[in-house]
């Protein structure tokens, strides 16, 4: 593997996927304020947890691993959003003062 | 997202092709956009726009939400030269992020032991260059000094439009790198994006030094590269 493929999300999620494991693709889609990772960035997330890649600067990436967990059962995608305005219980805020909007699908 | 199509973006991006990836975000289906392939309508439009800001965008297509998603090549640094500077960015560009292969034709230079693990081509840049030519997304940093081995790579990265050009070299030697690079066609305007003397000023004294100012140059010129904007 060349330099730029060693820390590629989307080439794990691939591989993992073709080695029979259940995959999970996070994706940032909308960006408010000074969100950490811009919009396009991936994180990938296996059936047992296990993940490649990130959609903020870990601020919640815990709870977006949470989700991606339901929406491999359900095979049903989801819309998550974060921000520092947001207190709903499982949800996690971001530290910068930023929003996310983040799209959570199966890679069937 | 299908694994077929992802497995087709995989492809495309290690070929270094520019891909767009449209997913109707109500959950509908993922569709992926190789560029120059023709896409009607105001979708066509709005994948026209992804491919040339570089930006992944929202955008609302006959009444569904839709979000573009733009992978472009992942930017690679060419180094004419393989000399001690080189030894020290050949370790630092994976960090960043950057695949970075180095072009000698000088034998005792170009040794494996010097540049272990490290993509190393003991051969001219005339003929190298040829078989793997450079484009857009590559930075090409000429560092041996010598006009017979530096002056071919960097008119040929000032003609293809590499997103950085740098030179290695005193005031006085760039000088007289200007007039032969005139002679061999390239233009003022092309000869002035030369990065000379090479790297940003962070009064860099040793060769490893040299390297970081070079790498955090290579990095500002990709972030801040001219995109053509629309109209």
């Amino acid at each position: 593997m060349t330099a730029s493929e060693i820390l590629d999300p989307l080439l794990t999620a691939q591989t993992w996927r073709e080695d029979g494991r259940q995959v999970a693709i996070a994706t940032v889609v909308e960006t408010w304020g000074s969100a950490p990772r811009p919009s396009g960035s991936h994180l990938v997330i296996d059936g047992e947890g296990n993940f490649e890649g990130s959609v903020s600067g870990g601020c919640v990436e815990g709870a977006v691993i949470t989700e991606a967990l339901d929406v491999i059962t359900s095979g049903v995608p989801k819309m998550l959003e974060f921000g520092v305005a947001d207190e709903t219980a499982w949800r996690v805020g971001l530290s910068c003062g930023g929003k996310i909007r983040v799209y959570v699908e199966r890679l069937a | 997202m299908e694994l077929e199509t992802l497995a087709k973006l995989n492809a495309a991006r290690q070929a270094r092709k520019a891909a767009v990836v449209a997913t109707d975000l109500s959950g509908g289906p993922v569709r992926l956009i190789l560029e120059g392939e023709p896409v009607p309508g105001p979708l066509g439009q709005e994948v026209a726009k992804a491919f040339r800001s570089g930006k992944a965008a929202m955008a609302e297509v006959d009444g569904r939400s839709l979000f573009l998603n733009v992978h472009l090549p992942p930017p690679r640094i060419v180094v004419i030269g393989a000399v001690h500077i080189s030894q020290a960015l050949a370790r630092l560009a994976p960090v960043a992020g950057y695949d970075l292969t180095i072009i000698d034709p000088r034998t005792a230079f170009a040794t494996e032991e010097r540049f272990d693990g490290v993509e190393l081509i003991a051969d001219w840049p005339e003929d190298v260059l040829r078989e793997r030519p450079l484009d857009a997304y590559t930075a090409l940093a000429a560092v041996t000094h010598d006009p017979k081995i530096d002056d071919f790579a960097l008119s040929e990265a000032l003609r293809v439009g590499c997103f950085y050009v740098g030179a290695l070299g005193s005031r006085k030697t760039h000088a007289k790198r200007v007039e032969r690079l005139k002679e061999m066609g390239r233009t003022d305007e092309e000869i002035g994006r030369i990065a000379a003397p090479i790297g940003l000023d962070i009064a860099a004294a040793s060769p490893a030094e040299i390297a970081l100012a070079t790498l955090a140059q290579v990095v500002q010129a990709f972030r801040r590269r001219d995109l053509v904007t629309d109209g």
